[in-house]
């Protein structure tokens, strides 16, 4: 059987998060913010009785700012090392199957998704860039350093 | 049949922990048959299990410690050190096989025979080192289960369930509170409230395990060490029944054991190192526990050489970790903390226990880890005491929330030292070069704005925000200025996500009671990023104390205040006992002084002389001197503040003693000395008042002497009491057995003749000086 995508929008664009690594998705409406944090770290929100370590990823790809103040956001919880995070997307579509391992993007891509990329992967609905969750969560500044 | 076997290793496992302290017991006491007993019981056990599971080399082994321990509980055989060493090895070799069995592993063939014989009387200890070899590889496999018998992953799953319980609760209260709902129902949602409450307690101390679980493995690994190394130590545990977070001890089991063998190794001296200093052969080492607050302070000390501070500094110098200047101003304690840098050791032989440099900085820093503090006090040629101080649990931190804006925060209870309002009446605060100061009843401290660290807005002005004073772990004092207090909360901490941690400000996350998430902050972390040098300030803090101590008087705190007739003037603090608001009708001028009532207590007052009272409240400073009181009338204090401009000193003693400039303006200094001199000089009320005897027929003596006697600080007693009087009047004529303590009037004014030693009855002044030379004579 092959993987598993959940297909997500982010910053306009239509990308695929490996199912596996996504526990649910959540709607997200307070949050508090963390001063002093990096920009990615859009705040803290509560999930039952645990943190979640809200991260946006539109700021972690270098895609501009989601604006998190008004309304509710999507999001998909996920866990690395013992921590867990919601991903704010644009929109959550729906999970489907990948047709094909994934194979590296040669065209030139935008920074933030070159980090990010995973590879291209064919899909139903054509080829989708599958986005690295660890990626999205070090942010840009686990680059620099 | 599986399951009968696990429910044999568990049982072995069970008992083999709680030997491990036993049979070092009972070697000490080889006599003490209830251990004796105690270690019988489990070979005992393990010989008639094996029989029925068919373990034959398990059930040899047993059966031949249980014949030789037979032999002893027989009193056929003493216990000596070599059977002890040869049971021990025999139940280590037990465990081990133990261990092999749980794992379903084929436990390595080998002879146990070389073992059964060092059981044998007079066998020589031989058998020893090959147990030992042997133990390598299974040794870890043994140590490793401590017994749990409830997984702990389903502990921890209780326990988030029952935190998500409380946040359900919440929601349901808040619900209910939104709608109407009859007495019925908010009485079974209180019970389930108090329900939940309770389980939540009971639930938390399911983490909570004694620290016994630690301490027992201590004098089993001490005698093997002891052993090793040729010494003699005598292990002493206290307070093993002390409760600690179950993680926590296995957290500080490591920097435990660490210590330990440095005490062992470095501490005690060869047996007969220890004759030589005058010591008993038999080093001391006592391990305890005791909880102090929400901390638990555990103690190890021994009774060895001591740690050498200067050849420690010296080391320090050399490998560079502090500067020569600077190691020339490090106080004892400090010389003593350098232990705990890396790469210092004073051991100046690295042996296979302990002394290769690291070790203490990784003891410091697994202790600090947890919350935890190591503190060290050494004296040389006596011992050392090492104190772990660790919070009780790792999870549940009391704190006190604060609040930027809309935004809550938390900051750990522990680092708090008082909390103080900006505009308050002791403290001021001022700009230098753009940082903060604030000053605290005359002590200066750093000040940090919390809205300024976050980068936050603050709608609160400067003047109305609260000052928190903080202590971080190992630091110096810093004020946080904060715009909102609100509460005490006992805090479920949850380590943040790495991307918080790096900020360096949080040292986790946790929910509120309303289920939102808050920040907690590391005091550290904060001071850091707000750009509080904390180690320079340390270090200036006690420059400036030492200072003070060489230069004396100067820095002295007082009280600033206003009198009655207006005068700025200054009090020592120290001998201000409490300050006291009394009406005006307390006062009263009453023999020859005013006079004001406290409470219960008449007390002399001073500062009230020619003054007008006013018809309202007098508040009134109470002075003590530790063994007489006065009061002192003011009007209003100014401030709290120290004398640290040169004084300059009245010409004659009086209330004032002399002029300072004190923030800036004179300030007169009240000489505390002098109001006790002339307030309660005659007051009586000392310790023990001196005893003067009268005679009790004498209504001249009783009536007109007596009041001045008292006066002047004396007890009246009459002929009968065979108390010891200190003197003696008499009138002249009267039979005087010791003279030199002895008054004697006479009623003429001029005296009989040169010898006459007597004062005539209303020479006031005579008698007054009579009656002081004898109190005089008594005060030397």
């Amino acid at each position: 059987m092959n993987e598993l995508l959940l297909v997500v929008t982010i910053a306009g664009e239509r990308v695929a998060l490996p199912a596996a690594s996504v526990e649910s998705v959540v709607e997200l409406d307070t949050l508090i913010p963390v001063p002093r944090a990096a920009p990615h770290v859009a705040g803290l929100s509560a999930l039952r009785s645990r943190v979640l370590t809200v991260i946006d990823c539109r700021r972690s790809l270098e895609l501009g700012v989601t604006e998190c103040a008004n309304g509710i956001r999507e999001g998909a919880v996920v866990e690395l090392d013992g921590h867990h995070y919601a991903l704010i997307v644009d929109l959550v579509e729906d999970v489907i199957e990948a047709l094909s391992e994934p194979s590296p993007v040669r065209a030139a891509m935008g920074p933030g998704w070159e980090r990010a990329s995973l590879g291209m992967v064919e899909t139903e609905t054509g080829p989708l860039l599958v986005v690295d969750v660890a990626a999205l969560i070090a942010g840009v500044e686990a680059k620099a350093a | 049949m599986d399951d009968l076997i696990a429910d044999f290793v568990a049982e072995c496992r069970d008992m083999l922990e709680a030997l491990g302290g036993e049979i070092v017991a009972w070697e000490a006491e080889p006599d003490d048959r209830a251990r004796l007993d105690n270690i019988f019981r489990f070979v005992h056990t393990v010989k008639g299990n094996c029989g029925f599971f068919d373990f034959p080399r398990l059930e040899a082994l047993s059966h031949a410690a249980e014949d030789a321990l037979a032999d002893v509980r027989a009193g056929r055989r003493q216990a000596d050190a070599a059977l002890v060493s040869a049971v021990l090895a025999i139940i280590d070799r037990i465990g081990e096989m133990v261990a092999a069995i749980e794992a379903s592993e084929e436990f390595p063939a080998g002879d146990d025979s070389a073992l059964i014989d060092a059981l044998a009387p007079g066998a020589d200890n031989h058998a020893a080192p090959i147990a030992a070899t042997v133990a390598d590889g299974q040794g870890k496999a043994a140590a490793a289960p401590r017994t749990i018998r409830l997984s702990v992953e389903l502990l921890d799953r209780v326990m988030s369930t029952v935190s998500d319980m409380v946040l359900a609760r919440n929601e349901l209260a808040r619900r209910l509170r939104e709608s109407q709902t009859d007495v019925s129902v908010d009485g079974a949602f209180e019970r389930l409230s108090a329900i939940i409450a309770e389980m939540r307690d009971a639930i938390t101390r399911t983490r909570m395990q004694r620290i016994e679980n630690l301490f027992v493995a201590l004098p089993r690994m001490v005698r093997d060490l002891s052993a090793e190394l040729g010494k003699q130590v005598l292990v002493d545990i206290e307070g093993g029944d002390v409760e600690l977070d179950r993680e926590m001890i296995e957290m500080i089991r490591d920097p435990l054991t660490h210590i330990i063998r440095n005490a062992v190794d470095h501490g005690i001296e060869l047996p007969v190192e220890r004759l030589k200093s005058g010591k008993r052969e038999i080093g001391l080492l006592c391990i305890s526990a005791r909880q102090s607050g929400n901390q638990i302070l555990i103690d190890i000390q021994d009774d060895g050489r001591g740690i050498d501070g200067s050849r420690l500094v010296e080391k320090a110098i050399a490998n560079g970790v502090v500067e020569k200047a600077a190691a020339a101003q490090l106080s004892r304690r400090e010389q003593l903390a350098l232990i705990f840098e890396a790469g210092l050791s004073t051991a100046t032989q690295v042996t296979a226990i302990s002394g290769r440099g690291v070790g203490m900085d990784v003891v410091r820093s697994n202790i600090e880890r947890i919350g935890g503090v190591v503190e060290v006090d050494s004296t040389l040629g006596q011992g050392t005491r090492m104190t772990l101080r660790v919070p009780l649990t790792l999870t549940i931190i009391p704190a006190l929330t604060v609040s930027i804006g809309s935004q809550h925060f938390a900051i750990p209870r522990s680092a708090i030292e008082e909390i103080v309002r900006a505009n308050g009446e002791s403290v001021t605060l001022e700009h230098v070069g753009g940082a903060g100061i604030a000053t605290i009843r005359g002590r200066r401290v750093p000040e940090v704005s919390l809205a300024d660290i976050l980068g936050l807005d603050s709608q609160v002005p400067e003047t109305d925000r609260r000052l928190i004073v903080l202590r971080p772990a190992g630091g110096d004092v810093y004020a946080l200025s904060v715009d909102r207090i609100h509460d005490h909360e006992e805090l479920v901490v949850k380590p943040a996500a790495p991307a918080i941690m790096a900020t360096g400000l949080y040292a986790g996350t946790t929910l509120a009671d309303d289920g939102s998430p808050i920040l907690l902050f590391d005091p550290a972390g904060l001071a850091e990023v707000g750009g509080i040098r904390l180690e320079a300030q340390e270090r200036a803090a006690r420059i400036a104390e030492k200072s003070n101590a060489t230069v004396g008087p100067k820095a002295v705190p007082v009280m600033l205040f206003r009198s009655l007739d207006g005068s700025r003037r200054a009090l020592r603090l120290a001998v201000v006992d409490r300050i006291e608001e009394v009406p005006v009708s307390a006062i009263k001028s009453a023999a020859g002084q005013l006079r004001v009532q406290v409470g219960e207590a008449i007390l002399p007052l001073a500062g009230a002389q020619g003054s007008d009272l006013g018809t309202d409240k007098v508040r009134v400073f109470r002075l003590s001197d530790g063994a007489h009181e006065i009061g002192y009338a003011f009007r209003e204090v100014i401030d709290f503040a120290t004398i640290d401009n040169d004084v300059i000193h009245a010409d004659s003693p009086g209330e004032v003693s002399g002029v300072s400039l004190i923030n800036g303006e004179p300030a007169e200094l009240v000489d505390a000395h002098w109001l006790f001199a002339n307030h309660v000089s005659a007051a009586a009320g000392g310790v023990e008042p001196l005893i003067c005897r009268l005679p009790t027929s004498d209504p001249w003596m009783q009536n007109m002497l007596r009041p001045i006697v008292e006066a002047a600080g004396y007890r009246v007693i009459g002929e009968g009491d065979e108390t010891h009087a200190d003197l003696v009047i008499a009138a002249q004529g009267a039979q005087v057995d010791d003279a030199a303590h002895a008054i004697v009037l006479r009623d003429e004014p001029e005296p009989a003749g040169k010898k006459d030693a007597s004062i005539y009855r209303y020479d006031r002044a005579g008698l007054l000086t009579a009656l002081k030379s004898v109190s005089a004579g008594r005060g030397k």
